[in-house]
């Protein structure tokens, strides 16, 4: 029974973790690739988000829920508060400041045409 | 299990240097700021993997300390970027 419980918590540990690393390529990939500030904003803090907090979770998981755990879940608690509030933090200065966001620029010119 | 962290860190680290493409070449500053919150945040993830690899629960909580000084890091340069003052209220 114990066995089957060990394999049980290994396997959802590491479902966990290929999750986040799946969701830390995805806004590796969108930080690099997007056109906009805005833009990128959009695809890193929510995949750094998902990403860090389902890691943590699986060595959580993994670790059976010790001492050292408990410290990991309290990380998981800081990363889940902290970077969507710094990401609307740079979202609300760069709008401020003055950014103009990103639009496609073949559509804006065929619509200049068209009302010409 | 600690072979399957140790190639965890490494993707991560690989993924921070990515990003750190665009920290240095990014057109706009917020573009930088952001960027560095990222390889912060996979530090983080990095240490707390580090911890559970070396069996030393003291990394634990620096990873902690690095969490907390990166998000007041982003928080303060917002900040300076918005307003362009360190001290006073946080409204303009």
């Amino acid at each position: 029974m114990s066995i089957v419980l060990d394999v049980f918590v290994n396997i959802v540990a590491i479902i966990l973790t290929l999750i986040g690393i799946f969701f830390f390529v995805v806004g590796t990939v969108g930080i690099l690739r997007l056109p906009d500030f805005y833009c990128r904003t959009h695809a890193a803090t929510k995949c750094d988000t998902l990403g860090a907090g389902s890691i943590l979770l699986g060595v959580a998981i993994y670790e059976k829920f010790s001492f050292d755990a408990f410290k990991t879940l309290l990380l998981v608690v800081l990363v889940i508060l902290s970077s969507p509030t710094a990401g609307h933090a740079i979202a609300r200065a760069a709008y401020r400041r003055g950014l103009v966001p990103w639009r496609k620029k073949p559509l804006e010119l065929y619509r200049e045409m068209e009302e010409e | 299990m600690a072979s399957f962290y140790l190639t965890v860190a490494v993707i991560l680290i690989v993924n921070a240097f990515l990003c750190l493409y665009r920290a240095g070449r990014g057109p706009t500053v917020p573009d930088r700021i952001l960027a560095i919150n990222i390889v912060g945040t996979k530090t983080l993830v990095v240490l707390v993997l580090l911890a559970y690899i070396f069996n030393q629960p003291m990394y634990l909580d620096i990873a902690l300390v690095y969490g907390l000084l990166n998000f007041i890091v982003t928080i303060a340069a917002a900040r300076y970027m918005e307003t362009g003052k360190i001290k006073g209220d946080w409204e303009i």
